[in-house]
């Protein structure tokens, strides 16, 4: 114990510990409460109802495991190419159209991926018009008569995930190609290296982690999709899982196939961990000047608009376009008074989660920065993170499990001590539904901010404590400000998935409470395309609003500091 | 203030509900609201008792398991035999008798014990090309695997619970190793990988992908009713199969009453007025479904289609059968 005499000199020592403590402690809480869905569900595999391996192993698991590799591999390459490629085209040239791009490629975001299936099934399947228009021409009658690409195939699936999971990528290399500062770049191309043997050689590398992220979560996103493989019957794990869970009645089976899928997961992200440990890139905050776009000569710049187009196309424009054809011809039926309530359910619920998602992210990472050694920090931040890798529908068994057994016990309690009954306190309320929002895409908000926190250098933090600034200060006045764009991306996203969220919301709902996601689903589950139509549409463009503000705000934010340091 | 305004008409809203509807009873449903609303409406109307639904799928049962003596569901609502035994098996439900229920639902139509009752039948029925099949090739499910139908049969996934269901039915007549070989044929028939729901088949019929398929009954009765799918369905005979021998497989749709169901005698009053003859007259016009109470009057679609044979076999033996089913469906790949 110090002496009386020594107060002075202890209390501001005491003090930093002391919040460095608390730092770490409300870290372990929220990673805890994060990581609760995914343990329950762990523990729930312990205890399957009948072995399912050797039934699955001898049928139907090679065929999983292939689909699901296929498929993971083709939306990694196409939406890497995609992303990457357009998100260096809007940073480094300058073309007709560019600012409109920069936001208009972020659109496909909005859109769910089983939506798209839908549309482009509609569009092109036998009935559809593009091959009533080859049968008129041609003379064909029936579907025998002729080869036309079946959209319902692997393939198509692949495409149709590529389309919407792109903007990912393109969102986190856009953010990390407009943070990188063109220093290293101009030195590349100084000592001699073409455009885009600089671009390989520098700018990709340094903006990797950003990229791994937005591809990891693609990936993961795929991972879990039922919708459009069950649409596009395509025999994904995810598919299996499904069947193992209701079809054999086997959830305990149905929950070890999702470990399994989690275990995949957390490998495939700890061997990218391990494989750029060693690398740490800085900038010191933007502190440069504004960026000089490469022109290209004449009309050749069209082609890079051309480029940028495509993607926003085929991924926005013509889905979107299908979608308000069919909300037209079934308005009728579908614009009905609930549907403003049911709209304002979905807002309410995702803009919470976000916000709650970019509270706990913060938090995280920035312990994560103060005890930069600690690899306890790590394991953390990755835990917390768990909830992504696990399909919704699971994930909301993880969540009914722990709070249903947390109600009934307090509820036996205050019977037993006070001699009334409790009932459920968070089980079906909507507090459940956030929750579940909240544990399946922080992995999105830590990814984001993490990877754009990760970019401030060290000294920074170094100067501002020895000036004497406590932590949260640092965090407060420092970092914030740099990492604005990180954490509004993080926000954004969160508000878009969880805006899309189907399966978790509707087992975990209250009664009589619809979501536009649960609205659209009534009908789609059924095919019944036309009447989900006007709610699909609503959840585009309630998606859009926030992708809009937060490219808006990137540039502006972009525009506001450069001119603040040319000043 | 707009959004001042709405936010008020919505705590107003919430008050007024909670302060004049004393009266409830809480439903959990696999069915999709659309379909159960118009009954569930009019017995608000008539009794003042409110009705609040929460509609799921996936997971409904892990929900009534966990939530246990706490549950607020008084009642749940399922299609597919299957679903129901889950539900008895799990302990979840409480025996029910009531004159009103045993006058209106035969008994083969609910648990002996009064666990779950059903409240319309689902025929599985077969539809063929009016242009591309002769109506003498298809007439039983047995004939689906005959080699007349090589390369024409499209179904929707073999793990669906409708196709385990008829899956069942012929493992529970024929004996697991038949059943399997008429499962191996019926996928060497198929003319494409199984997708879509029912409706989608019928389309593909129509679009000449495949002659025939088998789907519920009720799919007809919605596309004649959409008039962008009455071509589809225009395209089509509607069989009946097996009606020289033991009749067509019937799955239903049902109710049962939870073991903790707290507004127990709301519940029962739902339940009697379901099976009453205004309901079941209902599901008859609203959905295309067969009334359980025998007497009610059919929809004119349903009498278009006419009496015919039905399968009187106990559905508790076609839900112990389930299990079977999905594997096999797994051994013969049936979806791949």
């Amino acid at each position: 114990m110090p002496e009386t005499g020594a107060k002075q000199n202890t209390a501001p020592i005491r003090t930093v510990r002391m919040r460095v403590d608390l730092w770490q402690v409300g870290s372990f809480l929220f990673a805890a409460l994060a990581a609760l869905p995914v343990l329950a569900i762990i523990w729930l595999a312990l205890f399957p109802e009948e072995n399912i391996w050797p039934h699955l192993i001898s049928t139907s698991l090679p065929g999983y495991l292939k689909s699901t590799l296929i498929l993971m591999l083709g939306v990694g390459v196409s939406v890497f190419l995609t992303g990457v490629s357009t998100a260096w085209l809007v940073t480094h040239y300058e073309f007709p159209l560019r600012r409109e791009f920069e936001w208009l490629l972020l659109l496909p975001l909005a859109i769910p991926a089983y939506v798209i299936a839908y549309m482009y099934t509609d569009l092109l399947e036998f009935a559809g018009p593009v091959q009533q228009l080859l049968r008129s021409i041609f003379g064909w009658e029936l579907a025998r008569d002729y080869w036309f690409p079946n959209i319902r195939s692997m393939g198509g699936g692949i495409l149709m995930m590529g389309l919407v999971l792109y903007p990912y990528v393109y969102m986190l290399a856009r953010a990390a190609f407009l943070e990188q500062s063109p220093n290293q770049f101009e030195a590349s191309r100084l000592l001699g290296h073409s455009q885009f043997k600089s671009f390989l050689k520098v700018s990709l590398p340094i903006a990797r982690p950003a990229i791994v992220v937005g591809v990891a979560l693609a990936l993961m996103e795929t991972l879990n999709d039922f919708g459009t493989i069950d649409f596009f019957a395509i025999q994904t794990l995810t598919a299996g899982l499904y069947d193992v869970w209701l079809g054999m009645g086997n959830l305990g089976g149905a929950a070890q196939i999702a470990t399994t899928m989690l275990t995949f997961v957390v490998l495939l992200l700890s061997l990218e961990y391990f494989g750029r440990r060693r690398q740490r890139f800085y900038q010191s905050g933007q502190r440069f000047k504004a960026k000089t776009r490469m022109r290209l000569p004449g009309h050749h710049a069209w082609w890079l608009t051309l480029f940028c187009a495509v993607p926003v196309v085929a991924g926005f424009v013509i889905p979107v376009g299908l979608l308000v054809s069919l909300a037209i011809d079934y308005f009728d039926e579908s614009w009905t008074p609930q549907f403003r309530l049911y709209a304002f359910n979905s807002l309410l619920l995702s803009s919470s989660a976000a916000l709650i998602a970019i509270l706990i992210a913060l938090l995280i990472s920035y312990t994560r920065r103060l005890n930069r050694h600690s690899r306890t920090m790590l394991v953390v931040s990755r835990v917390a993170s768990l909830g992504y890798a696990v399909p919704g529908a699971v994930l909301a068994i993880g969540v009914i499990v722990p709070f249903a057994a947390w109600d009934n016990w307090v509820d036996s309690l205050a019977r037993q001590w006070f001699g009334f009954s409790t009932g459920l306190l968070l089980s079906g309320t909507v507090f459940a539904v956030v929750f579940a929002y909240v544990v399946r895409f922080l992995a999105v908000s830590i990814g984001s901010i993490e990877s754009s926190l990760s970019k401030v250098s060290d000294s920074m933090d170094m100067a501002a404590r020895t000036l004497g600034y406590p932590a949260h200060k640092v965090l407060t006045r420092f970092h914030l400000p740099l990492i604005k764009g990180g954490i509004l991306t993080a926000g954004m996203v969160v508000f878009v998935d969880s805006m899309k969220e189907l399966p978790a919301t509707l087992i975990l709902r209250p009664f009589n409470f619809e979501t536009l996601a649960t609205y659209v689903y009534q009908f789609a589950s059924d095919e019944m395309i036309g009447e989900s139509a006007l709610g699909a549409l609503f959840i585009v463009l309630a998606g859009l609003v926030p992708v809009i503000f937060l490219s808006r705000t990137i540039s502006r934010s972009n525009v506001v500091q450069t001119r603040r340091e040319t000043l | 203030m707009k959004t001042v305004k709405l936010i008020a008409g919505l705590a107003l809203a919430t008050i007024t509900v909670s302060t004049f509807a004393a009266e409830e009873v809480n439903v959990y449903s696999y069915r999709q609201p659309r379909l159960i609303e118009p009954m569930l409406d009019i017995f608000t109307e008539d009794t003042g008792i409110r009705v609040n639904v929460l509609y799921a799928k996936k997971g409904m049962l892990q929900r009534l398991k966990s939530e246990g003596a706490n549950t607020p569901a008084d009642l749940v609502f399922t299609v597919d035999i299957g679903r129901l035994a889950d539900v008895k098996n799990a302990d979840l439900t409480q025996a029910v008798s009531s004159d009103v229920l045993n006058a209106n639902i035969p008994d083969s139509q609910r648990d002996d014990g009064g666990h779950w009752y059903g409240l319309t039948q689902r025929a599985r029925i077969i539809v063929a090309s009016k242009d591309r099949v002769n109506l003498d090739d298809i007439l039983s499910y047995e004939d689906l695997a005959s080699d007349k139908m090589k390369g024409r049969v499209c179904t929707r996934s073999g793990k669906h619970a409708y196709m385990i269901g008829l899956t069942a039915m012929m493992i529970a007549y024929h004996g697991e190793p038949k059943a399997e070989i008429w499962a191996a044929g019926l996928k060497a028939n198929l003319a494409r990988k199984p997708q879509g729901n029912d409706r989608a088949q019928v389309k593909a019929i129509k679009e000449g992908e495949c002659d025939v398929a088998v789907i519920n009954h009720y799919y007809m009765f919605n596309m004649l009713n959409d008039p962008k799918q009455v071509p589809w369905a225009e395209s089509v005979n509607v069989i009946f199969p097996n009606q020289a021998d033991r009749g067509t497989h019937m799955n239903i749709s049902g109710m049962a009453m939870t073991k903790y169901a707290k507004n127990s005698e709301n519940a029962l009053k739902l339940m009697e007025y379901l099976a009453s003859e205004k309901a079941q007259k209902m599901y008859s016009e609203v959905n295309g479904e067969y009334p359980v109470q025998a007497g009610v009057e059919w929809s004119d679609q349903l009498r278009m289609w006419g009496e015919f044979k039905r399968d009187e076999i106990d559905l508790t033996e076609i839900a112990a059968n389930r299990g079977t089913a999905i594997k096999m469906m797994d051994r013969v790949a049936y979806d791949n």
